[in-house]
């Protein structure tokens, strides 16, 4: 027994190497399958809306010559398969193109608007779970009272008030009559320029530069629209929090801890939240990915130049290598909390293990 | 209890926020700098040999100087900026400029005749978009070195395929494209022969009041002060341009004093910004005219009767007054006001009687059903609503097609469209701009080449394309105005289009700031002066 007990240790290690190999073959396979179909579908979409990509480099105006021209260096006169293939040939050497737009390489645009969208959608999604779980549990346990009225009222409204109109409001309240916030774009005029990009996230970026002054002044551009996105996060999560929390307080080990003389302190936040919170790790990825793919009316409203500005402008030009480009991301992003969602669940949950 | 109590003064403090006086404001710009909202998402290069975006445009006005420039109050008198003079030779086909001595670039490097050639022979030899400007005196890729030629330090000739008129010319040449660039600065960033094109997209080589600093589309344009240049200038140190998207944000800011100057307010906004004592709004006529394209493959269109009802079923003065509120005036010619030649005859009014008795000559009594591509902005749907209203009253079944600009765009340059409802500005500031393109048709085949608006609405001219064609040769000023004039007459008979109204620009400056300058066109617009 003392000589096979080591032996069974080496086969369980190598078990569960294998495990994680497999999990992260899966992960990657299951990334490359959703980028290319994700590419696949952006692209067909492209070429079959009907908007001329060719008009957004020349512009209305160019003689015919200049046109065919420019039609034939994006590639267009290509058949459709062609066309992606180059494309996908490309990007798996790391060159996803020029933006027609900005003229940059769409890597160096996505470097520049995915962290500010990334910040505008993390402290919304921080505000919305910090605020909406409590609330959400809050009106679980006192259904039917006035609080859980006043929470799903205030879910109500996150659902249904346009996003802009709730953007414009906070703006003229906060900004433009109380002047607790300063106003759209993500820096005062006078802290521009004074830290040099590393991460793209202003506020990381003024830490590492050890400018303070930039950092606060960072913090406070995009607090307002920050907590408006959060809004709509904390809706979804307070709404979703009470209906778990609903379902797990109707269970029978709450009524065996009830017996068992357990503080209800300690029965909701302890046990009934506990177990409520694997659902809920979804809901928050689902709201998370959801902000990460920017909000264009809240970037339009604060002046946000974010991903879904970009995205949006893009699209509207057909500047195709962009849209492609946003949506991979977008599309990465997605898988990407997903897989965290899992090893969260892994966490939170033993079963699963 | 407490937190219902809590979250309901929380609500109530944000119903008391709309409720409250407005904080007072204090402009917190700096004194040196002038900062302005504005829609730039439309620029896409910095080079002035690309350059064909109004806001783009505006900012190389600001940063480059060209050969020739105009008086702002009165287009029609010239002068040289980059050139001290000219001269065209006795066959009309060269002219001969010298060049002012005293020009320094932003880089220091000195502005010879040298630069001046470079730049107008690479704006052909690159041959982007607006090269045609320059191009069509005969100038090609190929003989541009050869017909653009220095002739000793400060001289050089243009030498053109037919004797245009100068005016002509010279109007071509203060036009973006014609801007001067600085020769070695461009050359020390060319790579793989691209005459410095990857390198100036977005980067800056010329000698005008301000030199650019930065460009993040669709985020923010900074210009500075070019120290290098000697002309007279107001005060300011830098200006910085931020994309403000969304009107009423520019607004707001302009009301809190964290900009200066609001350039895409709508008439709502202005009404709102009427009393403000600190705000004025400054307006000035633009070259655009905004028209209804009637596509002459729509056998109902194509009948000059059903044209010219149309042309009667709209309220002009209307929709001047209302939607287009300080925006646009009501205005029926090719040409807008302002520029050589224009009329500003207004022969059609809203008369239903009178176009119902035109559909009945055109057999169509009981009117007609017809669509019409409309961009999704606020002003031209608008104008499409209220022109749907009149349209009904007449018996004709307007529906409206809405869809993104460059949608509609696409299908008007098909020519799959009924009716199209667009705008038109010069690309520059001599009238066969917009003759060209309303009155000219070469080719009215699918398969043509030069796509025109009245190819665009399959209309075949006849005459009129001879006519365009002999205005460009005539030299006589007066004569050439006159030829004009006919030729707007004649579009406005019988031509495809249901000119509505000439733009009017607005900008709502907030005080002290001064010496602000809405032009004629949009490469016109000046901070140059400006004080605060």
């Amino acid at each position: 027994m003392a000589v096979a007990a080591p032996r069974r240790q080496d086969g369980e290690r190598g078990a569960a190497a294998l495990r994680i190999l497999i999990a992260v073959a899966k992960f990657a396979a299951m990334l490359a399958v959703t980028l290319v179909g994700l590419a696949a579908v952006t692209f067909v979409i492209g070429r079959v809306v009907p908007i001329d990509p060719v008009l957004a480099v020349v512009g209305d105006r160019a003689p015919q010559r200049v046109y065919d021209r420019v039609r034939a260096e994006m590639g267009l006169d290509l058949p459709l398969i062609e066309q992606f293939w180059l494309y996908l040939s490309r990007i798996l050497t790391g060159d996803f193109g020029r933006s027609v737009l900005t003229t940059n390489p769409v890597l160096t645009d996505i470097a520049r608007y995915f962290p500010a969208t990334l910040e505008l959608a993390t402290l919304g999604t921080l505000f919305g779970t910090l605020v909406g779980v409590p609330l959400g549990v809050l009106a679980a346990v006192r259904r039917d009272t006035l609080l859980d009225q006043l929470v799903r009222v205030v879910g109500l409204i996150g659902y249904s008030v346009p996003i802009f109109w709730l953007g414009l409001m906070a703006l003229l309240v906060f900004y433009a009559r109380l002047d607790w916030a300063p106003g759209p774009g993500r820096l005062d005029i006078a802290y521009d320029y004074i830290v040099t990009p590393v991460t793209g996230l202003l506020l990381v970026d003024s830490l590492i530069a050890g400018e303070p002054g930039v950092f606060w002044n960072a913090l406070s551009h995009a607090m307002l629209p920050g907590l408006v996105l959060g809004y709509f996060s904390l809706a979804y999560i307070s709404r979703m929090t009470r209906s778990f929390m609903l379902h797990e307080l109707a269970q029978e080990y709450i009524v065996a801890a009830r017996v068992k003389g357990l503080s209800e302190t300690r029965i909701i936040w302890r046990h009934a939240l506990r177990n409520a919170a694997v659902p809920l790790v979804t809901v928050i990825a689902l709201s998370y990915a959801h902000l990460l793919e920017g909000s264009v009316l809240t970037e339009t409203v604060f002046a946000w130049p974010g991903l879904g500005s970009y995205l949006t402008n893009s699209l509207q030009s057909a500047d195709m290598n962009a849209v492609l480009g946003a949506t991979l991301v977008i599309g990465a992003s997605f898988v990407l909390l997903n897989l965290l969602s899992d090893i969260a669940y892994r966490l939170l949950d033993p079963r699963t293990r | 209890m407490m937190n219902c109590v809590r979250g309901l003064a929380a609500a109530g403090l944000m119903i008391a926020g709309l409720l409250l006086p407005a904080a007072p404001v204090a402009a917190e710009t700096p004194r040196d700098t002038l900062v302005m909202a504005w829609q730039i998402d439309d620029i896409i290069t910095l080079d002035p040999a690309e350059i064909f975006e109004f806001s783009a445009s505006e900012i190389a006005g600001n940063t480059y100087e060209r050969l020739i420039g105009y008086d702002l109050a009165d287009v029609s008198k010239i002068f040289g900026v980059v050139a001290e003079s000219w001269t065209v030779s006795e066959d009309g086909r060269t002219l001969s400029f010298k060049i002012r001595e005293n020009k320094r670039f932003a880089s220091g490097n000195p502005l010879t005749a040298e630069d001046v050639v470079f730049s107008l022979q690479r704006a052909v030899k690159l041959d982007k978009s607006p090269a045609f400007i320059i191009g069509q005196f005969g100038l090609t890729p190929a003989n541009a070195e050869e017909k653009i030629r220095q002739t000793g330090d400060f001289t050089f000739e243009l030498e053109m395929d037919k004797p245009y008129a100068p005016t002509f010319v010279l109007y071509c040449l203060t036009a973006t494209v014609a801007s001067v660039v600085d020769k070695d600065l461009v050359l020390a960033n060319e790579v793989d022969g691209d005459l410095g094109y990857g390198w100036l997209k977005t980067n800056y080589a010329g000698s005008g009041p301000f030199m650019i600093r930065d460009w993040r589309a669709s985020e923010v344009v900074v210009i500075e002060k070019n120290t290098a240049y000697t002309g007279p200038t107001g005060t300011l140190a830098r200006v910085v341009y931020r994309h403000i998207g969304e009107t009423a944000t520019q607004r707001l800011l302009l009301e809190k004093g964290d900009i200066d100057i609001a350039r895409n307010l709508g008439a709502e906004e202005l009404d709102a910004l009427a009393s403000n004592p600190d705000i004025l709004v400054q307006s000035a006529p633009k070259g655009t005219v905004y028209y209804l394209g009637l596509n002459q493959k729509n056998e109902h269109l194509a009948k000059p009767k059903v044209r010219e009802a149309l042309k009667y079923l709209v309220d002009y003065d209307t929709i001047a007054a209302t939607v287009m509120k300080s925006l646009g005036t009501a205005h029926q010619a090719f040409l807008p006001k302002g520029m050589l030649g224009a009329v500003t005859d207004r022969p059609f009014r809203l008369d239903v009687a009178k176009a119902k008795a035109l559909l009945a000559d055109a057999g169509l009594p009981d009117g007609f059903k017809v669509t019409m591509d409309t961009r999704s902005q606020p002003v031209i749907t608008g104008m499409a609503e209220a022109i749907q209203q009149t349209f009904a009253a007449g018996g004709v079944d307007l529906e409206i097609i809405p869809g993104d600009g460059k949608q509609t765009l696409t299908k008007y340059r098909a020519r799959q469209h009924d009716i199209y409802i667009g705008q038109w500005g010069p690309d520059y500031q001599d009238p066969h701009t917009n003759a060209q393109t309303f009155a000219s048709n070469p080719d009215n085949s699918d398969e043509g080449t030069t796509k025109t608006l009245a190819w665009r609405n399959a209309w075949d001219p006849g005459a009129l394309n001879a006519e365009t064609d002999a205005a460009i040769l005539e030299s006589d000023p007066a004569k050439r105005a006159a030829m004009y004039q006919d030729l707007q007459r004649k579009v406005m008979a019988d031509g495809p289009f249901v000119i509505v109204l000439q733009q009017v620009e607005v900008a709502a400056v907030r005080k002290p700031v001064a010496g602000f300058v809405l032009g004629p066109s949009f490469d016109s617009n000046s901070v140059v002066m400006v004080t605060k």
